[in-house]
């Protein structure tokens, strides 16, 4: 998946991944995408879980080349 | 002898051990003199033991609207579980060695799973939950659409409070072309609601509802096609080994007694006061989730979990302050993964918080730990 701005959250243990993607978010306009990579496993709970309680899109996971889990979100206001 | 159960005021974890109560207590200190002797010997001391242990039997069958033979007393809740998932896994081998289970059951019944499923070639299926935590019923009745040996469902969820609808499970296991045996997890709500009939085995652990810890319940229902998973030998009960805990089995039969008697109203006192920290929490502390089922749920629990908060550091921090709690976020467990239950509800994980009331927890004890909570999470946030 494409996205307009990828954060590096390899190896930082829960919740420093939401905090830097909650940091970042003002960093890409309204409806452009982010992509947190980390292989913290409580993100694949916690990314979309942010996005319901921040009323952004939560757009799905893929993984990075090196193989390490991809979230990636919607800014929607 | 004391009646005091010199319980910190902000003691706020009975999800994970109820203080003792008073009446197991006397009863237990009692006990321990009287009740020492081998239950089997044909001596007057053994005979006192037998007298005791048959005792605590009648009293939990009783208290819990069973039959004394389908009660066994087990060295813990945990052993409760394994016995009663894989004695009905094996009383049904030659159906399926599949266990189906809700996805938010006690890890308990998942290692029991996992287990049948290393030594014995059995495979495991899990079943979805809301996002409140309820079990989908359409998801228990797919499961069930192909051979299934036991469907293990909770009564209520030890991480969240919410209740399970367990009439309409037991409805679809018993179904005509289906006929799966049902075993209930029932520690989270013993002592606190009525279990439904309807399992055909069933697991509690005393420590839940003010009993000692060291005593598991399971119950099997007379006729019932349950079979010993473990060695057996020949003692008082033909279900568990070895040598029998009569004074504590008789504490936690003195405690159940005791908790029924006064369950209607610590039950609606505590709910109150679970709603009154379920408002509060929403009302005070900003990106904050409450988790759980807000009306179907466990009288003396609530969870909720705080954006950018390590759930840890929450812990710790409270405890500073006098309060224990529990969490259910990875960096407090000692797994690195978090709570399979928040997990499966697609709840927030970290910064996860549950609070349980004690049958004694007072109203001031809610609102000292109300009014520091909010401070607590934004010195943290900070």
């Amino acid at each position: 998946m494409d996205a307009d701005l990828e954060l590096d959250c390899r190896d930082m243990r829960c919740p420093l991944p939401i905090i830097a993607l909650a940091n970042a978010i003002g960093d890409i306009a309204v409806d452009q995408t982010m992509a947190v990579v980390t292989n913290d496993p409580a993100a694949r709970a916690d990314v979309p879980a942010w996005c319901r309680m921040r009323a952004h899109e939560y757009v799905g996971e893929d993984a990075a080349p090196d193989g390490i889990a991809r979230f990636v979100v919607r800014r929607l206001h | 002898m004391t009646n005091s159960t010199d319980r910190p005021s902000g003691y706020l974890d009975s999800a994970s051990s109820e203080p003792l109560h008073p009446a197991a207590r006397d009863v237990l200190l009692a006990a321990l003199d009287k009740g020492f002797a081998d239950p089997l010997a044909l001596h007057g001391s053994g005979r006192n033991a037998r007298l005791l242990l048959d005792n605590a039997r009648s009293v939990t069958a009783q208290c819990l609207g069973v039959r004394e033979d389908e009660v066994t007393f087990t060295p813990s809740g945990t052993s409760a579980v394994h016995l009663g998932v894989l004695g009905l896994l094996l009383g049904r081998s030659r159906v399926s060695s599949r266990l189906v289970h809700s996805a938010v059951e006690h890890s308990s019944v998942l290692q029991a799973g996992a287990w049948h499923a290393a030594r014995f070639g059995g495979t495991t299926s899990s079943v979805g939950v809301s996002s409140s935590g309820l079990v989908s019923y359409d998801g228990v009745v797919d499961a069930l659409s192909t051979p299934a040996g036991v469907l293990a469902v909770q009564s209520a969820n030890h991480e969240v409070g919410t209740l399970q609808p367990l009439p309409a499970v037991f409805a679809a296991a018993s179904a005509s072309s289906v006929d799966v045996p049902v075993f209930v997890d029932f520690a989270a709500s013993a002592g606190r609601l009525d279990l439904p009939a309807g399992w055909s085995a069933a697991a509690a652990s005393a420590h839940k509802w003010g009993g000692p810890a060291g005593v598991g319940v399971l119950l099997v229902r007379k006729g019932s096609r349950w079979r010993p998973p473990f060695p057996v030998d020949d003692r008082v009960d033909p279900r568990v080994a070895g040598f029998e805990n009569v004074p504590a089995a008789l504490a936690a039969a003195a405690a159940l007694q005791a908790v029924l008697v006064e369950r209607d109203s610590v039950n609606a006192r505590q709910s109150e006061l679970i709603d009154r920290i379920r408002s509060s929490v929403m009302a005070s502390i900003p990106d904050v989730e409450v988790v759980g089922d807000p009306t179907e749920r466990l009288p003396h629990l609530v969870t909720f979990s705080c954006l950018y908060v390590e759930g840890e550091a929450l812990v710790t921090e409270l405890d500073r302050l006098g309060f224990g709690v529990a969490s259910g976020s990875a960096c407090t467990a000692s797994a690195l993964t978090p709570s399979h239950v928040l997990e499966a509800m697609g709840a927030l994980t970290h910064g996860n918080v549950r609070v349980s009331l004690n049958r004694d927890s007072t109203s001031d004890d809610v609102d000292r730990f109300l009014s520091v909570l909010p401070e607590v999470v934004a010195r943290l946030r900070a």
